[in-house]
This record gives structure tokens, sequence and C-alpha cells, in this order.
């Protein structure tokens, strides 16, 4: 990035946070929930009551350590839980149980690509387990701020819910990298089958730690960005902040450690608290919960249990089906659909066609209609059949898209609604033959030109043929026999 | 018919319940009837639930003898930390007075599958800190044996109350001593279980790592049963494991073939001429009882103190962090803002040592100081670990006064919280080691009594109560105090 005489580039670094869709919280029975009513979803432990005592979810672990082996990581045969302790009213036992020095997972990385194809890594510091906290509504005052609120509420249903901690390398220098990843991170996550990794609902969150420099020179002072809600507020944040620390340096400020708040309804950045006398959480081990053991054969269980991950899928979608690189990479980066695809090309047994309708109309009708692809009304196999009828010529091209769109109105076999319009090709030769002959017969002027050699002139008789039929000759059929029929007469 | 309970072990209580002799409601009311007699002496109980012990006792009445469980219709006395669902419990602080547990902790659930009824919540320090009950929000309990000395702490109220004859049993936690040292000022019986026999669920945590729940009784056969009814591995404490054998009805009479050390550490200076002197006769005892009996060093555990009041306050600042006015418990009447809130709430609801210990806990865990403080407890604790598990490889228990001192003056060492700490010398690094620990009345030093604290390998407890039986059979000790004004 170059502003005035001078190249600046960000270092950035991410830490995300991803809800588990395990079916109970982190350290007691409750059932996860979301929008449910206020402290329905809560119990002694959850609530901090004196005397509870957590234990761990099994679910939450296997779920942490399948995030873990997606991503590269090393597994911490011994693992512990810690306390991190501080003082808020939506932290009922007033310390988090979270993991220090000796998380599920170190030492991964993820491999993204950019639009334009281009690869790049993301280094994976370490993956670790830990609590949600609960939520807080204030009444009066600043929006969403305490101080000065008239009375503060707590709703305890998310406190507790299983999270894991993501934070990777300071290996990302612009903010479209850092979309790129979170996007690639959020389709392995949702593919491993462990999270609804939903932005807006808050089960995928993501922080950033944001510095600049000149290319080559040391670290600048970081600031931690908060509050980016989606990824195009990840990516609008990113931008402000980063504008924000060299517009300070080059009015002749400095750079301040300290939490960032993005504001989504202005696109401004603004300081929230300092940062400088760094927080002490007092981190300790956990004294209620012994280490968790993942020996070999556990994390081997785990990984065999992986889905086929996207860099792989995408790799055999290009070895096995013959698709480009970029259609591959679409289709590996959405777990349903690939399968969708791949479901598909098995039935119809024609990978270029299939390929062309799943990312050509069917995710237009995806993207126009909201629909995901597991409650599309067309499933594959219902779109083979269409793509049968159209590889027997029943169908043209153009009629395929009318009766596709037909089937996603009315959930219909393709048959039906050929037969319901009356749509079918006529693609039978001595039924076709009859209005050849007909039209050749009614346009003498047009078919001497013909055979004096003006090709140009069988448009116009496949025009007059189509008009006949409303459209469902078959043009190779029809093109044919008038040909024939032209030559002989 | 009345029934006089003065003296009654459970045991006996089961008897006459089981023969008939007395129903239920007869041995509940005969309690609740000493409670009103000598509790405004002792005060020994925070709150006695008249009502539901007679309604339980009812209960029970209607069901015929040959159908009820084994203890069903025993009284019992629960020191005020375990949360039992409806019933007040204040931990002996002001910052949970009028909370009421919307659960039962797990022993509380095994008590009442067990058929026993509840008299009511005994007095303690301050969330389990302290060795006399004087930190308790409340009240001080008496000693019955001179109502001007206190009890011990924190179980003081539950060592007092079977002293009294105010309950047959009680139960209390052990975190540094807090059963076994007011077992030994109250000559009575007290069982620190190897850490992990018995849930922690539902016990008000002081320090996580340290804290078991144990009984005290009248005898040795009282505390094997009471174990036996609460111990367990529970699936709601990931620390508890339970026993590996249970504890039975302990009958041993000798102790021949067996190898007990004499802690080296434990029996210098810092123990009073008057306790040494039931302890030297209690080590003869034992000899004469067939075992053998032989000095041992034991060289970390002279710094076991140190290492108990970083680990225990450190785990203390973070397990009291939940109070703080927010759910339940005290709030302050008036605060300007959120912190205001905490920092009132939190000062006026906690006592000065219950402060004093989670400033040190925050203090020991903070950056900077973590590793020269809490780490370097945890070192400590390790050597006081290996020191225990060598002189066990050479003996099958080790024995040592329980507490440097008979019960003192109520009063004597507030000012002094150094001298109250060393109260729990000889008891601290059992927790730290996670052994099971036992105190049994070994005599008396001008007229107070005085405990012998045996200890065992991890799961002993069987092998403990039954030799801390042949030596209480052999040794006679009487255990029913003669109260003010010649009542017993």
């Amino acid at each position: 990035m170059t502003t005035g005489a001078e190249t600046w580039e960000a270092v950035i670094g991410l830490e995300i946070h991803v809800q588990l869709s395990t079916r109970t919280k982190m350290f007691c029975g409750c059932e996860l929930s979301f929008g449910d009513p206020p402290n329905t979803h809560v119990c002694p432990i959850c609530l901090g009551h004196p005397g509870v005592l957590p234990v761990t979810n099994e679910k939450a672990i296997e779920y942490a350590t399948r995030i873990a082996l997606a991503l590269d990581c090393h597994i911490a045969p011994r693992t512990i839980f810690h306390r991190k302790n501080y003082f808020y009213p939506d932290l009922p036992k007033a310390y988090q149980i979270s993991q220090y020095d000796l998380p599920l997972g170190l030492a991964g990385h993820l491999d993204v690509e950019m639009e334009d194809g281009s690869m790049f890594r993301v280094g994976i510091t370490r993956v670790h387990m830990e609590e949600d906290a609960g939520k807080l509504v204030h009444a009066g005052g600043i929006a969403g701020r305490i101080a000065g609120a008239d009375y503060s509420l707590v709703d305890f249903n998310r406190g507790g819910t299983p999270l894991v901690e993501i934070v990777t390398e300071p290996d990302i220098t612009t903010p479209d990298q850092a979309r790129a990843f979170l996007t690639q991170l959020r389709s392995l996550v949702q593919q491993l089958g462990v999270s609804d990794v939903n932005m807006e609902e808050g089960s995928l969150r993501c922080d950033a730690n944001v510095s600049v420099r000149h290319p080559g020179e040391p670290f600048g002072t970081k600031t931690e960005l908060k509050n980016m809600n989606s990824f195009r507020f990840l990516h609008r944040g990113l931008e402000a902040e980063i504008e924000r620390q060299i517009d300070t340096i080059e009015f002749g400020g400095r750079v301040v450690q300290e939490t960032i708040h993005f504001d989504p309804a202005t696109g401004k950045v603004s300081s929230l608290r300092s940062k400088e006398e760094a927080h002490d959480y007092r981190y300790f081990p956990e004294p209620d919960l012994p280490p968790v053991e993942l020996d070999a054969e556990y994390v081997d269980k785990v990984r065999a249990s992986l889905p086929e991950l996207p860099a792989a899928r995408k790799e055999r979608l290009v070895d096995q089906h013959g698709l480009t690189g970029k259609e591959a990479a679409l289709l590996a980066a959405n777990k349903s659909l690939g399968d969708y695809f791949e479901t598909l090309a098995g039935a119809t047994g024609d990978a270029r066609t299939s390929v062309n309708w799943v990312l050509g109309d069917l995710s237009a009708y995806l993207n126009v209609s909201g629909h995901e692809v597991a409650d599309c009304p067309v499933q594959p196999a219902a779109l083979a059949e269409l793509l049968a009828l159209l590889k027997d010529g029943t169908l043209s091209g153009k009629m395929a898209k009318e009766v596709f769109e037909a089937m996603c109105e009315t959930r219909k076999p393709a048959a039906d609604i050929v037969a319901e319009k009356g749509l079918g090709q006529i693609s039978d030769t001595s039924a076709l033959e009859a209005i050849v002959a007909r039209v050749v017969e009614a346009n003498p002027g047009p078919a001497e030109e013909f055979r004096q050699g003006r090709d140009k002139v069988l448009g116009f008789f496949v025009g007059q043929i189509m008009k006949e039929t409303k459209g469902q000759a078959n043009p190779g059929l029809v093109n044919e026999l008038l040909r024939k029929h032209l030559q002989k007469g | 018919m009345g029934v006089d309970v003065v003296g009654l072990t459970a045991w006996q209580c089961r008897e006459l319940l089981s023969s008939g002799q007395v129903s239920a409601q007869e041995l509940t009311r005969a309690y609740l009837d000493r409670i009103a007699a000598v509790d405004g002496d002792v005060k020994s109980y925070l709150l006695v639930d008249e009502k539901g012990a007679m309604a339980a006792a009812a209960a029970v009445d209607a069901k015929p003898i040959s159908q009820r469980k084994p203890w069903e219709g025993v009284p019992i006395g629960l020191k005020d930390i375990f949360a039992v669902k409806g019933m007040e419990t204040t931990c002996g602080s002001k910052i949970l007075k009028g909370y009421i547990p919307p659960y039962d902790a797990t022993i509380i659930a095994k008590l009442r599958d067990a058929g026993l009824i509840f008299l009511g919540k005994l007095n303690m320090d301050e969330f389990a800190m302290g060795s006399s009950t004087e930190n308790s929000a409340f009240e001080t309990t008496r000693n019955p044996w001179d109502l001007d000395r206190v009890p011990g702490g924190s179980s003081g109220g539950s060592a007092a109350c079977v002293a009294a004859s105010e309950a047959p049993w009680t139960l209390g936690t052990d975190t540094g001593g807090s059963i076994r040292q007011p077992a030994s000022l109250c000559g009575v019986v007290g069982l620190k279980p190897t850490y992990g026999a018995v849930s922690r669920y539902g016990l008000v945590a002081f320090a996580s790592s340290l804290d078991q729940i144990g009984p005290l009784t009248r005898d040795t056969r009282d505390a094997a049963a009471l174990l036996d009814i609460v111990a367990g591995k529970d699936p709601l404490d990931s620390t508890s494991l339970g026993l590996t054998e249970p504890a039975g009805t302990p009958s041993r009479s000798a102790l021949e073939g067996l190898r007990f050390g004499v802690i080296k550490e434990f029996i210098g200076d810092a123990i009073e001429p008057g306790v040494k002197e039931v302890f030297d006769s209690a080590v003869d005892a034992i000899s004469a009882l067939g075992a053998v009996c032989e000095e041992v060093s034991l060289p970390g555990v002279v710094r076991g103190l140190a290492a108990y009041y970083i680990i225990a306050p450190s785990e203390a600042s973070a397990n009291l962090a939940r109070f703080d006015g927010v759910r339940y418990g005290h709030r302050t009447a008036h605060a300007e803002d959120l912190y205001e809130m905490y920092t009132r709430t939190r000062s006026e609801g906690f006592g000065t040592e219950v402060k004093r210990r989670i400033m040190i806990g925050t203090y020991a865990l903070s950056a900077g100081y973590y590793d020269a403080y809490y780490a370097q407890a945890q070192r400590t604790r390790t050597l006081i670990i290996n020191d225990f598990a060598r002189a066990f490889e050479d003996f099958d228990y080790l024995i040592s006064p329980t507490s440097p001192t008979v019960a003192f003056k109520i009063g004597e060492r507030v000012a002094d919280p150094l001298a109250m700490y060393l109260s729990d010398l000889c008891t601290i690094p059992v927790n730290l080691a996670a052994l099971p620990g036992i105190s049994i009345p070994a005599g008396f030093s001008a007229g107070m009594p005085v405990g012998l604290q045996l200890i065992g390998p991890h799961f002993s407890e069987k092998g403990l109560l039954d030799a801390s039986h042949a030596l209480e059979q052999h040794l006679q000790v009487p255990t029913v105090p003669l109260m003010k004004g010649g009542e017993r």
C-alpha cells in the first residue's frame, strides 16, 4: 500500500472463535440454544452457584481435535485447562475455563487460495478450547456500554457454550487476504460438521491484531481490532484501522497498543480502552479438571473420521472429473454443493454437463432463492433425469432451462413438466418430414435461392419450421431434413 | 418414652431404631431437645431445621422397620458448607446470608438416599478459613470441654456438636486440617479421606485441590460407616475416584505386623509438653499392641505450611471471585457503577481473614510473581508428596500429634494469624499429599483433649480405620465432656 512517498505493509494476525455445535454446553448438561427466551438454558453449574464443579464435554474435545487436525496442528498428548480470572457480570464464576500454555493444538497451517488463483499459507499458532460467556443487555446510556447504563440484564443461555479459539501467525498482509483466509477457514470448519460458523449469529467471531510497517522493518505496535461480525465488516474494519495507523504515523503520532472497536454503522474505528497496562488474568491450572490425555490411537481415530478436506477434494475433482482448477475450488469450498455435483456426475456419467449446470443454473437459482443446497427443490436425481432428456434430444438447451425453472417451482419430475407443457422436442423424422415438405413447398422462391447456393436461406426455413412446431422441433434434425428436401427439390 | 442421647454413637442409634426401642421421631426429638438444652452454650448450630427433621423422621416411622435401610432414621449434623436444596447455606459468611441452594451436594443426595435425618447446619470459620470458628460471621462455637476455649476449626461446629451430643455424628471438610484439628481439640474422631474418595460436588470450594469431605464421630466404627455412605466416584466431580474398598466395620484389636513411623519433624519444640506426653503414651500403646514404632524423617513437611499458604489462597482467590453480588447472596445497597458494586459488595460481605487470603492468592498468581510463589509452592508440594511416598516404603502408617496444642482460649490468637496458622502444622502436609489422615482421641492435657493423627497411603482408609480402632479400644479415652453445671 502506498500513500505519499512511503510504502506501507500491514501485518495482521487473526483470533477466531468458533462456537461448537455440540448438543450440550462445555462443562454442564444444559442444551445449546440460539434465540430462546433468556435464562431458559441454565443450571447451577453454568450459573456458577457455590459448590458446583465442571465436567468436560467429551464431544467438544473431539470437535476441537477435528478442527486442530484439519488445520494440520500437532495434537498435544496431554492438554490442561486453566482458569482465566476477571470480573464481569456475564462471567458467572469470575473466571473463564480456558487453555493457556498447554493448548490442544499447536503449529498448524492453512493454505489459502485468492480469487486470482494465487496461494498463500497462514500459520496457525494454536487451537484451544474454552467456554463462552453470557450476554449482557444495557438499558439507557450509550448503546452497548455498561458504563452509564441505567441497568443491565444478563442472559446466561450462551454462558458455557463450547468455543474453540484459533490463533494465526501474523502472516496476513491485506484485508483481502484476511477475508479469503476467514472464508476458507469457515468452509473448512463447516465441512467438519462441528459448528454452524455463522458470523451474524456469533457462532463465528473474528478479532484481528493489526500493525503497520515499512516492508523489511521490524513489527510496529499492534492494536486489537474487535466487533467485525461479518466478512464485509472484517474487510472494512481492517481497511479503516490500517489507514488510521498509517495516518497516525505519517502525521507524526505513534500507534498505541489498545483495543479498537469497529462500528458497523459508521464504518469507523475507535479506541475502546487502553491496553497499555495489559490485563493480568492470573492464569493457573484448573484444579477441578484432570488433564485431558489424547493418545495416538484417539487422535488417529478422529483423523480417520475427518471428511475429505477442501484442498484434497479440489485436487481430486480436477483429477477424477477433469474440472478446471477454478471449478474444483468452488465446489471444494462448499461441501454440500460439491456433494451435489459428485452425486449428479455419478448419475449422468457426464461431469462436464453436470458441472456446468451445478455452477450455472443451479447456483444461480440458489443465490436468487436463498435456498441451501440441502433444501433445494431439485435434488441431484431429479436434475439427472432432466439432463437425460437434454442428452437424448427430447429437450433443447433452452427448453431444459425452462423445465428446470418449473421443476424448482413445482418440485415435479422433469418428465411430468415436459408432458404438461407439451414441451418435448419433435425428434420424430416422419412427423418432421411432413412439415419440412409443406414449408418448402409453400416457399418456392427461397427454395430456389438455396439451390443456387445461398446457404443463408436455410435459416429462414428453420425459423418457419420452428414457428410451425412452436419451437419444439429438434434443430439438428430440422437442418438435416431441410438440406435433404431442398437439394432433392 | 424419652431417650438419653448423651454419648450415643450412630451405631447405637441404629440399634435403638432397628430393635424398635425408639422411633425415629423420638430419637430426632431427643436430639432437638438436647440442642435446645445445650446449644445456647456451645453454639455449634447456625440453623436447626426442626420442622424438616421431624417431618423426615415421621416419614421413616411410617415405614415398617423391616423395609428400612440400615441407617434410616439416624440423625446427622452438617457443616454449613454443603449445598442442601432449600436449606440456607452460608459458609459462615455474610456474603451468603440468605442464600438457598437450588440443588443438593452429591453427599447430601447420598445421605438422603440412606435415610438420614438432617438436624441442621453447623458453624464454621468463614469459607473454612480458620482454626477456631472465630472467623465465622455469625458466632463463635465453644469447646464443650471448656466453654472459654475454641473448638478448633474450620469444622469447629461439627466437632463440638458431636462432643456435646447434639448429633450422633456430623460431616465436615478438611483443606489443611479442618476436620482433624477440631476433632483433636474436642476429643472426637475426625477422618480426612484420600483426595478423591468423596465427591466435592456441592461443597462450597475453598481450595479445590485440597478440599475433602469427611466424618466427625464419637468412634472409629461410626467414622467407617459414615465414610462408606458418602464415598464414591461421582460423574459430577471429575477429580473423584471413590474408595478402592469399603471401610466396613473396624474390628481389629491388635497391631501385630504393622510398622508405624513417628514423623520426626512433628515431635519437636512446636509441640507443647502436655501434648507430647499424651503422644508418647500413645506410641507406647501402639508398641504394646504389637506394632513396631520408629522415628522417620520427612524433611519436606516443614515447608508444608509455607506451600499451603500460597496454594490454598491462590485457589481460593479464584473460587471466591464468584461472590460478586450479581446473581445471589449479598449485594451492596448502593453503588454508582459496576466496579463500585463489586468493591462494596465484597468489602461488606467478606471478613478479615477471607480478605487476607484473597489478597495473598491474588498476589501469588500475579504476572511476575507466579513463578516465585505459585509455581514454587507446587514444586514444594511435589517434594512433600515424594517424602511421604518414600516413608510409606518403610512404614504402614505414620503418626504425629494432630495439633501442636490443646484448645486455646477464645480470642487468644485472633490478632496473630501466624500463631493461628501453626495450629495446622501437622495436618497440612497430609492434604498437600492427598493422603488419608485421621485424628482419634489419645488422652488429656490439663483436662483438655489431645488427638493422635494417623496417616496412611492413598486409599488405605480401611486399614487406617482398623488400626485406629485397635488403638481406640486399647486407650479407652472418655469422649463425653462434663458440661457446665454438672449436667452431662
